[in-house]
């Protein structure tokens, strides 16, 4: 059994004095393609935040490859970081930048590549989610669906070996949602980019996901592959997957 | 039931909290200057954005502030029965130590200052702050050095044309309302200028402007909650830059100008 890339033990995080996240557990490995679901508020996007330190857990590690990330500074945890890509879940552009500044902000930043280069990388990530005509407009001139898709072509631009996404076809109409399904699943079989991805989307979850683990009441309630959890016994997952407001889960 | 007493030493605690927390962002400024090299483009926009833009307001109340204190202390003269020769140094006196720094610096911290916590806030509410740190850019280097830096210079910068225009004021009211010549306001002025006056104005214009971009960049920073949370850190980044330039203007004053 290799060393899993990412390994998150007893993570526990609160705000105020309210539990969002009370003991999750979770290996990923290498290569492998995580969805995962839970209700809104449930702290998905929380849990997406410690893998790269934008949140600090009250308890418990997050190790990435090997090494505690509670320990990372400075320089460390930049490098750490560039080794992620990350899609926020209100895409998170920088609104005084252009569509293609956005895209190239982190290479320009990492003063690794030439301009011509990082004008080459953002038009092929801009091609890549469908976006290329609207490489100079601003993010205020966008819709909802194509911040989304900018937002992943930033997350992308830098070739990372992990990416998050949270929600990725969020506010997309079911095709370009599917070619955004498509491309996650490129990126994870065909550059082997392990990912980790937050939706509400099944249809998605099931054409993505390795493993589709679900967190419910701050813990992970169930974790298994698409095929074991269309089959699964377990009530609260059923009821999730199923889209009905009857069942253990209450809403509110 | 919360009485009057423990509100208020819950305010106080908050109060010193942040002013932890303003000393802390002060600190990180100054440890990303080492990493000024790689946000020079920026900086240049900032400088332009927060300091050559303001100058036209520099100079409105320039004007205003130059005359006011012309035409109060002619009448301030008449009575004492002191001779309206002085009208100069009393104008010149005022405006470099005092008037120009200080109200420079609190006009500039409504512009600039608001504008630096409402842009920031907005970046934070909205997880830009985020997404920066995320792709492994520091959103201290890349926007607080940039901003803090621009405020440092720019208030001095600011402060020389609101000498001179404000000098300038007092002239226009002295000559057209008080009857003095322009001659004698100017001698007045000359013989009781010195350079020492007029760059402890400048030191203090420099901690002013340190003092407004700071407070900006940490209440931006600190906002939460949405569009209210932005608009809380815009009022407070100007009420608490406009009392501290207050008081470090008065303790300016004891240590310069001992009496
Ligand atoms: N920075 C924060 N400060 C305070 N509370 C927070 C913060 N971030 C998240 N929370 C709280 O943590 C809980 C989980 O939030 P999170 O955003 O992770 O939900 P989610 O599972 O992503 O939901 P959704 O599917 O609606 O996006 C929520 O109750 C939220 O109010
Ligand atoms: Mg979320």
């Amino acid at each position: 059994m290799p060393e899993p890339l990412i390994q998150i033990t007893d993570l526990h995080k609160k705000f105020d004095r309210h539990n969002v996240l009370s003991g999750v557990n979770l290996k990923i490995n290498r290569g492998e393609s995580i969805v995962v679901i839970g209700q809104s508020g449930c702290g998905k996007s929380v849990l997406l935040k410690h893998l790269v330190k934008l949140l600090e857990p009250d308890s418990g590690t997050v190790v990435f490859d090997g090494q505690d990330i509670s320990e990372l500074q400075g320089r460390k945890l930049i490098n750490l970081r560039r080794r992620y890509g990350m899609l926020f879940q209100s895409a998170a552009l920088f609104d005084s930048l252009t569509v293609a500044e956005n895209v190239g902000l982190g290479l320009k930043e990492e003063r690794s590549h030439s301009r011509a280069e990082i004008e080459a990388i953002v038009n092929e990530k801009l091609s890549m989610v469908g976006l290329s005509e609207a490489r100079d407009k601003y993010p205020d001139e966008l819709s909802g669906g194509m911040r989304k898709r900018v937002g992943l072509a930033r997350a992308i631009a830098g070739d990372p070996e992990v990416l998050l996404y949270d929600e990725p076809t969020t506010g997309l109409d079911p095709i370009t949602a599917d070619m955004i399904n498509d491309l996650i699943v490129e990126l994870n079989t065909g550059l082997n980019v392990t990912s980790v991805a937050v939706t509400h989307d099944m249809t998605s979850a099931y054409k993505i996901a390795d493993r589709i683990v679900m967190l419910y009441g701050g813990k992970v309630e169930y974790d298994g592959t698409p095929e074991e959890i269309k089959s699964t016994s377990n009530e609260i997952v059923r009821q999730f997957i199923s889209g009905s407001a009857v069942g253990p889960i209450r809403v509110g | 039931m919360e009485t009057g007493l423990t509100t208020l030493g819950r305010r106080g605690v908050s109060f010193i909290s942040k002013l932890g927390g303003i000393t802390l962002m002060l600190a990180k400024f100054i440890a990303s200057l080492k990493e000024m090299h790689r946000s020079i483009g920026l900086i240049f926009e900032q400088l332009y954005v927060l300091g050559v833009k303001s100058l036209p307001l520099i100079v409105i109340i320039s004007v205003f502030v130059g005359a006011v204190s012309a035409w109060q202390a002619a009448y301030q003269f008449k009575f004492i029965g002191a001779p309206l020769r002085y009208l100069g140094q009393a104008v010149g006196k005022a405006v470099v130590i005092e008037l120009a720094p200080v109200l420079s610096a609190i006009v500039f911290a409504g512009r600039v200052g608001a504008g630096i916590a409402a842009e920031l806030g907005t970046m934070r509410v909205t997880e830009q702050i985020d997404a920066l740190e995320s792709m492994g850019i520091s959103p201290i280097r890349y926007l607080v050095m940039p901003r803090v830096l621009s405020c440092l210079f720019m208030v001095p910068f600011l402060v020389v044309f609101a000498n001179f225009i404000a000098i300038m004021g007092g002239l226009i009211v002295s000559v057209v309302g008080v009857d003095v010549s322009s001659e004698t306001f100017l001698n007045g002025f000359r013989n009781s200028f010195e350079l020492g006056d007029f760059i402890n104005g400048m030191i203090k214009a420099a901690v002013f402007g340190l003092l407004i971009g700071v407070v900006g960049c940490y209440e931006g920073f600190h906002a939460r909650g949405g569009a209210q949370g932005v608009g809380l850190a815009t009022t407070n980044s100007v009420v608490i830059s406009s009392v501290l330039i207050l008081i470090f203007n008065f303790i300016f004053a004891l240590i310069l100008f001992r009496i």
